[in-house]
């Protein structure tokens, strides 16, 4: 398969999905019950939203990009009624983008029963009504892959997050969008980083977030460091950040983003996940979903996450295509893995060999082709209080 | 040392300058083969992926893996032997590992 072969779903603002989405939001966890019963057996329906009743910017920018994110083809908001989510607005940005949505407010509508059995025709209703086809041309210039490692061990640096490295500087190359994280796991690296910069503001920009990154994780008396990570193999913070930037590969990076700012021209990114100033609701991200809600948030169609342990997770929305860096946990869990990077530690193939493999993954997943967490109905979604902001030109300097 | 090159010996040496080598699988105490042509005689079991010394290091000196610098030894570290928390730590931040609310 070749990237010109590739049909996605036009959308109004000229992005292309590779998946048609219905996305049911709950926009408190008193809501949550009701959008699972109405997704319940329907695998193109998936469940995000927010479970806070306070309001957050954070939270209402990230439900904004994503029930506009170009997987997403229709939008049903379910609220209690009295939460403090903005649904009104959200509504309007979902309507003004093209998409159809409804607003089903449980309070309003009579209860539990009433509200699914209402969602649940809506939903039948965009089946019927709305043959979302795939017409539009999808090149590798369209396309927006992030990456993300989770359970990580002495493995990961050296198998397939060279992989990934090595697929991203060929996505790059070739007029893609890559996007890499977080600024917490790299420290360490962040000299290296501000080098590849394309711009000298732009690597002073990278040096200070990973510094930023270093103080919010000593005010919070941690690293981003877990009992499995020493188990496998790595002993300090920096050598797993080590392990984590090279998923970024060796071309220039052309910009930093935030969770939910969309990536304004083609290159390769960086994604800062963590809060300016002081700690304030904890961890920047609780766990892998969250990070890769952010990614998704930022435009990307899908994800490449490296494992060493072996997680199981997908997402929400976007497809999660699974390496797994470490030969005894592909044996142990194949059916949750799409590749074997592995077989690099037993020589059976070089790096080179699996970033072609992965790269035409790449391609017949966004045609359409299921990963293995879509087949297993993986379908995580976490999403916190948190603050976010904007980052600013000097972070951006390929934008227009 | 180019890693793209498949891998058939015992301890990967990541980049020319490195200070430790990464086991590509279980290995018992004896001499390995590492991927740069040397044969190293290690001291005590390693499990895949983690690291053991390829040259004595003095407490407080860097540690390279890579190409870059992983943390500090806390005590002499001899050739092979293990290297881990037990005697490298990071330069950054103190390596902390929650388990069961513990640290």
């Amino acid at each position: 398969m070749t990237p010109g072969e590739i049909l996605g779903y036009p959308r109004a603002d000229g992005r292309i999905g590779i998946r048609d989405v219905i996305v049911v939001a709950y926009l408190v966890e008193c809501a949550r019950t009701v959008a699972d019963a109405i997704a319940a057996g329907r695998d193109d329906v998936h469940v995000i939203g927010f479970g806070g009743c306070y309001p957050s910017g954070y939270a209402q920018q990230m439900l904004e990009r994503l029930c506009t994110h170009p997987n997403v083809g229709a939008v049903a908001l379910v609220s209690l009624g009295c939460e403090g989510f903005g649904r009104e607005h959200l509504a309007e940005v979902v309507a003004a983008s093209g998409r159809m949505v409804t607003t089903l407010v449980i309070q309003q509508l009579g209860g539990t029963r009433s509200t699914v059995t209402q969602g649940r025709a809506w939903v039948d209703d965009v089946r019927a009504h709305r043959a979302a086809q795939r017409t539009a041309r999808l090149e590798l210039t369209d396309l927006v892959v992030g990456t993300i490692c989770g359970g990580s061990d002495g493995t990961s640096g050296i198998t397939a997050n060279p992989v990934v490295g090595r697929v991203f500087d060929r996505l790059v190359a070739a007029g893609g969008t890559a996007v890499f994280e977080e600024t917490g796991e790299l420290i360490g690296c962040e000299h290296h980083m501000a080098r590849r910069a394309v711009t000298p503001d732009l690597g002073a920009e990278i040096a200070a977030r990973v510094g930023k990154a270093a103080a919010y994780y000593t005010a919070m008396g941690h690293g981003s460091f877990s009992p499995g990570n020493a188990e496998g193999g790595l002993t300090t913070l920096e050598e797993k950040s080590l392990g984590a930037y090279s998923k970024s590969g060796s071309g220039p990076i052309h910009g930093v983003v935030t969770p939910g700012q969309l990536i304004p021209a083609p290159g390769l990114y960086l994604l800062d996940v963590v809060p300016e100033g002081p700690p304030r609701w904890g961890f920047p991200n609780i766990n892998d979903n969250a990070e890769i809600a952010e990614l998704i948030a930022c435009g990307a169609h899908m994800v490449l996450f490296t494992t060493g342990r072996g997680s199981v997770v997908g997402s929400a929305i976007s497809p999660v295509i699974k390496i797994c860096a470490n030969p005894e946990t592909y044996r142990r869990m194949s059916e949750d893995m799409d590749v074997d990077a592995g077989r690099i530690l037993e020589g059976r193939d070089g790096i080179d060999d699996v970033a072609d493999e992965v790269l035409d993954l790449l391609l017949a997943t966004a045609s359409g082709r299921p990963t293995t967490s879509e087949e297993l109905g993986h379908r995580e979604f976490v999403l916190t209080y948190k603050s976010s902001e904007p980052a600013g030109p000097a972070c951006l300097p390929m934008a227009r | 040392m180019n890693v793209s090159e498949t891998m058939p010996y015992a301890l990967l040496v990541l980049a020319d300058e490195d200070d430790v080598a990464i086991a590509v699988r279980d290995l018992e105490p004896g001499p390995h083969r590492t991927s740069n042509g040397r044969t190293l005689e290690i001291t005590e079991p390693v499990a895949l992926g983690h690291k053991i010394a390829l040259r004595s290091l003095a407490q407080g000196e860097h540690v390279v893996r890579f190409g870059m610098v992983i943390g500090s030894a806390t005590v002499p570290v001899e050739p092979g032997s293990w290297v881990h928390t037990h005697n490298l730590a990071s330069n950054y931040i103190v390596t902390f590992a929650h388990r069961g609310g513990e640290q």
